[in-house]
């Protein structure tokens, strides 16, 4: 097998790769489109803003390559931004189009969500301002079965750092996660895996999900 | 719910850790890398490597240790001290680090912070804030109350609000912008994250400057990390009241007076959203490893 992961300027990619040999396989992180088309199994990380990630893409001639991995049916997992631009558009600066392979667009948070912290001793209570961008674990809802989540728990704390989040409008979403709204953390539609948080940030059940795409044969 | 951060720091000067961490049986009590993979295995939320190597010219040794702990762990990995250029940062990120924190250089040239966030995006950028409280004048004069408990109020009204100047190179400094206002602009300029150390209460171990923290979470819209002063598990609690969205200890855990697993148990019982480690993730439906 060959696990390609999609390195073209977009974060710490690196970490992925860590992530597969911590699990025991070997990925290679490349740009070459004809490495993408050799390998078995398409990791595409990302972080940072969606429209440098669709340029930079572009840039490196990587759109034509995906978009065949893509339907070609061997494994794909979508990090982040590589979630993200799996959809129409994204409302960020304005409106930037994404690879459209799935339908959907990406929003922002709202600015106006709230939590209350409860003083347990005194019995006041506070209410603070969520903050954005979404940084840290948050827990993940298991809403459907998939080989990419066997052995992890309904309830895993993942790790995410994002200000955007996606609204499929087909019935992809395999789990949800709540910041102030329960938004889609996670997709999956044949031979596609996607989520909004970072396995390889992520610990013991990240590396678990890296280990699951990795034997996964959809 | 977003679970609180618990964030062990660890200060490094010339590749080593500084003081070193006893928490544990290490071959090594001054290795970056081997403390990082027991604090993961702690299930610590994240790292901070604050490094404060004197000189600049020995910045290779960072990379090199930046780069040996990425490839060991799989959480995100802070680094700051003595980042002043967009190269330092590339350099960083480029060996592994997820963020990096910057102080001195934002103060001194805040469009660093601007200009950072473009090329790197905001999640990466940590704008590290040294705040010292500001002396309240007071009239002697004026008592509020009566027998038995005086209160003498400050000659200015205003006065009443506390605040904090923002102090450089590493504390020595007094930059004269207010903490406050500092913490507003770094955020209009794209940090992602505030480091928020009190100069007072660092190293007292008597616990977070609570007001510090309460103000600047309110006043910004991007998370703040609270620093200087644990002493206790108590004081994480009083953080995360404060609105911190994280907290950063360091003597607490390294010298094994708690474990993390304590400090989230101990946070937990006290209704503060913390995440707890799933057990047995790596072992459930092994079937053995290919490559």
């Amino acid at each position: 097998m060959r696990i390609a992961i999609l390195d073209y300027g977009m974060g710490n990619v690196r970490s992925v790769e860590t992530g597969f040999r911590r699990v025991g396989f070997d990925a290679l992180l490349t740009r070459d489109p004809e490495e993408i088309r050799k390998a078995t199994h398409i990791v595409l990380p990302g972080v940072g803003a969606f429209r440098d990630c669709m340029e930079n893409l572009k840039t490196y001639g990587l759109i034509e390559p995906l978009k065949e991995a893509l339907q070609s049916g061997r494994p794909f997992l979508g990090i982040c931004l590589g979630l993200q631009i799996l959809f129409e558009g994204s409302e960020e600066f304005g409106e930037s189009k994404g690879l459209a392979i799935m339908r959907g667009k990406v929003v922002r948070f709202r600015g106006d969500m709230s939590e209350e912290i409860e003083n347990r001793k005194t019995g006041v209570k506070r209410r603070y301002p969520l903050k954005i961008p979404h940084m840290g674990w948050n827990a993940v809802r298991i809403l459907k079965d998939h080989p990419i989540l066997e052995g992890i728990e309904d309830g895993s704390y993942f790790y995410f750092v994002h200000s955007y989040y996606v609204v499929p409008e087909d019935d992809v979403a395999v789990t949800t996660t709540s910041y102030g709204i329960d938004f889609v953390s996670a997709i999956a539609r044949d031979n596609i895996f996607a989520c909004q948080f970072h396995p390889e940030k992520s610990q013991k059940v990240g590396l678990r999900l890296l280990k699951n795409f990795a034997r996964w044969r959809p | 719910m977003l679970a609180k951060r618990i964030i062990p720091c660890l200060d490094v000067k010339d590749g080593r850790v500084v003081k070193g961490v006893r928490f544990v049986e290490l071959k090594d009590a001054g290795d970056p890398v081997e403390i990082a993979r027991a604090y993961e295995d702690q299930g610590a939320d994240e790292l901070v490597f604050l490094d404060i190597t004197a000189s600049h010219e020995e910045r290779k040794i960072i990379l090199d240790v930046v780069e040996r702990t990425a490839s060991q762990i799989s959480m995100p990995l802070t680094v700051g001290g003595g980042i002043r250029t967009i190269e330092d940062i590339r350099d960083l990120l480029r060996a592994g680090a997820d963020k990096v924190s910057i102080n001195t250089a934002a103060v001194e040239n805040p469009d660093f912070v601007k200009e950072a966030a473009e090329t790197f995006g905001s999640q990466c950028i940590v704008v590290a804030i040294d705040a010292k409280r500001r002396e309240t004048t007071w009239d002697l004069h004026t008592e509020v109350y009566g027998e038995g408990f005086k209160f003498y109020a400050p000659v200015n009204p205003a006065a009443l609000a506390p605040s904090w100047d923002v102090y450089t190179r590493g504390g020595r400094e007094n930059s004269g912008r207010d903490a406050l206002e500092w913490a507003e602009e770094v955020e209009k300029l794209g940090a992602g994250e505030i480091l928020l150390t009190s100069i007072d209460k660092d190293g007292t171990k008597e616990g977070y400057d609570v007001d510090l923290i309460y103000r600047v979470s309110r006043a910004v819209g991007i998370p703040v990390i609270a620093s200087g002063g644990a002493g206790n598990l108590e004081h994480l609690y009083e953080a995360f009241l404060a609105g911190a969205s994280a907290v950063l200890a360091a003597s607490i855990f390294h010298f094994g007076e708690y474990t993390i697993p304590q400090a989230k148990a101990y946070l937990k019982e006290m209704g503060i959203n913390v995440r707890l480690e799933q057990e047995d993730v790596g072992q459930k439906g092994e079937e053995g490893s290919e490559s």
